[in-house]
């Protein structure tokens, strides 16, 4: 048959079209080319094509050899279109029989080995969506393919295992199947340093601590200021331990996400199931915060760190178009990236967590030294955050330095926070708060939509009196109101009982006052 | 005449004989232009047909086929076009065709692709 076809997968973002692979042979000196948008790398598939086929003994005749993408206006990017294109140039020269409609997702080594590639997940997915029943990936994809139900995979390590399953036909017993991969048996190595993180290391610092729980268990953003040497960045690297594990859907939108990744080498990857910790050095331009990349629209540390951390360390040194790109993402849980290639969509729902010092030689607050900046250079420095994004932040809290008194009395106490406690207590007010948000269509605390709360507090007007009056006075603009509510209920949720005007207060307190520089 | 040219020499005569099966008429073989040789000229009905054979006793360096490059084919039709001013013809029906033989233990492979331009 000199003409055949096989289907894959053109990867935007994290939408898949369906890309018909048509393949001619014509009578013609030989020669192989690839027409329908391909860009430098898939171009070079007719060489890792052409050498594969020879090396697995399949080789394609020495003839002109065309093979066309369809639709040819779609861009086309990667190397995973290879084992789409061989299985069609070699049915196309008649060593393929079966027509199985398969979708192929594959790089090919000149040896003829199917090699694993980016991004495999979404385009399964895209693959269901299709309405494809089966899906040829490469074996060190299997797994993450396998995440996605509802769909044949089929794992193969070469092609010529892959023509060898394609001659069995349908009839053969299907290619054994490892055992599913359940939430339990995938915990790569990032996943479990989460874990091993303990708040138990942290000494003297109950209220701090106490605001990271309340934080964990609403999903608040928090800004934590406080003298180099206070425990800043300890903290915020033990939030993700005290967050629970993903759910499912949750686990799904963040490994597609990492999948799809150029910066994570994440090939092959299994189901993330810690919330992810992304903590960028401070040089971190807005592209590499938001997303970006060359043509094709790639994630940034925002959607990498969907349903989990995002850690800004020393956070007025960030440049400023890359902290105010945040604004954006904070409000609506998502970024929207136009490139050449196309227009992508990504999840960015993360928690903020940003750590500063007070100035730039970072003794402002400290008891112990002396500030050496002068006034001007402490005022600016702090304001470097801006308004708009502090007002976004829930939990604004000063950390001071401990003494050696409070580190012993900590030491000997024998209900000293863990993080294994704190994770317990934490799911359990997670499931009281979401019990009570999902009647309104919303998971965390942190996430209530304006509605939500009216509708939560509508009988409760006694309790946010305190709250009006510091509205009335201007201590407090209405998103700071909203964000005390949501963080009350957080609180409560913590308690296990309903709002009481004390964690209003709380709340204020820990969203504490607007003018930062003024400390 | 060294190795080579006896084995192209040699796969050019089986060429003549398999286009002279096919009814081919030979108008003339290895004529000399200004831009090279034309292995072999023949007649197909009406058409014109110039030639390339190339020969192979290994496969070593690729199929005979894919020693005919983009440069081969562009002196071949600049040579036709000279062969049909050295023949005084002004308009005709013209073709390029390809000639593999292939040698290997005895046996003797021919593959003909026509009109390859």
């Amino acid at each position: 048959m000199p003409l055949a076809k096989s289907y894959a997968i053109s990867l935007i973002g994290l939408n898949g079209s369906l890309v018909e692979v048509e393949a001619d042979i014509s009578s013609n000196l030989p020669g192989f080319v690839i027409v329908g948008l391909p860009d430098a790398s898939l171009s070079e598939a007719t060489a890792r094509v052409r050498a594969a086929t020879v090396n697995s003994s399949l080789p394609l005749p020495n003839r002109k050899l065309t093979v066309n993408l369809s639709p040819a206006a779609i861009p086309k990017f990667g190397s995973s279109f290879d084992l789409a294109i061989a299985i069609a140039a070699l049915r196309a020269a008649g060593t393929i029989k079966n027509q199985e409609r398969f979708l192929y997702v594959g790089e090919l080594g000149l040896d003829g080995s199917v090699r694993p590639v980016r991004g495999v997940l979404p385009s399964v997915l895209s693959a269901t969506h299709l309405g494809f029943e089966k899906v040829m990936v490469p074996q060190a994809n299997f797994a993450e393919a396998s995440l996605v139900g509802d769909i044949e995979v089929v794992g193969v390590d070469s092609l010529s295992e892959a023509v060898a399953r394609l001659a069995a036909g349908s009839s053969q017993r299907r290619i054994q199947v490892q055992p599913s991969h359940t939430l339990t048996d995938s915990a790569g190595e990032s996943q479990e340093s989460s874990l091993a993180k303990d708040v138990a290391d942290i000494y003297g610092q109950p209220f701090a601590i106490e605001a990271l729980k309340i934080a964990a268990a609403g999903g608040h953003h928090m800004l934590m200021i406080g003298s180099p040497g206070v425990g800043k960045t300890m903290m915020a690297e033990r939030l993700p331990g005290l967050l629970p594990d993903l759910a499912i859907e949750c686990a799904l939108e963040t490994t597609a996400l990492h999948s799809i990744s150029a910066s994570r080498n994440r090939i092959g990857s299994q189901l993330v199931v810690r919330p992810p910790f992304e903590a960028p050095h401070h040089s971190a331009s807005s592209a590499a915060m938001i997303g970006g990349g060359k043509g094709v629209p790639t994630p940034g540390l925002v959607s990498l760190a969907h349903n989990g951390v995002l850690f800004l360390d020393e956070a007025p040194e960030f440049q400023l178009p890359a902290l105010e790109s945040l604004r954006q993402a904070i409000e609506s849980g998502e970024v929207t990236i136009a490139r050449s290639a196309g227009i992508a969509r990504f999840p960015a729902r993360f928690q903020l967590v940003l750590a500063a010092n007070p100035c730039p030689c970072g003794f402002a607050m400290s008891k112990k030294a002396s500030c050496r900046c002068t006034p001007m250079a402490r005022q600016r420095y702090l304001t470097r955050l801006s308004g708009p994004l502090l007002d976004r932040i829930d939990i604004r809290l000063r950390i001071t330095e401990v003494n050696s008194a409070q580190v012993e009395l900590d030491r000997k106490n024998p209900n000293r926070a863990d993080s294994a406690r704190l994770r317990a207590q934490i799911a359990r007010a997670r499931e009281a708060g979401a019990a009570r948000n999902r009647i309104f269509g919303f998971e965390l605390n942190a996430q209530a939509p304006t509605s939500a709360l009216r509708a939560i507090y509508a009988d409760k007007v006694a309790l946010t009196a305190t709250l009006d009056r510091a509205l009335r006075a201007g201590q407090i603009n209405l998103r700071g109101y909203d964000r005390c509510l949501r963080v009350a209920l957080t609180i409560a949720d913590l308690a296990g009982r309903e709002v009481e005007a004390s964690d209003i207060a709380q709340a204020m307190i820990l969203r504490g006052e607007d003018q930062l520089g003024a400390a | 005449m060294n190795q080579n040219q006896n084995i192209g020499r040699y796969g050019e005569d089986r060429a003549v004989e398999f286009l002279k099966r096919l009814g081919y008429g030979l108008v003339e073989r290895n004529w000399r232009g200004p831009s090279g040789e034309i292995d072999i000229v023949a007649k197909d009905g009406d058409c014109l047909v110039f030639a390339e054979v190339k020969t192979r006793t290994r496969l070593g360096f690729g199929h005979p086929f894919e020693a005919i490059t983009e440069d081969k084919i562009r002196r071949m039709r600049a040579l036709a076009s000279q062969w049909c001013q050295a023949h005084n013809l002004g308009v005709a029906l013209v073709r390029l065709d390809a000639i593999s033989v292939l040698v290997r233990d005895g046996r003797v492979t021919i593959e003909h692709l026509k009109q390859v331009f």
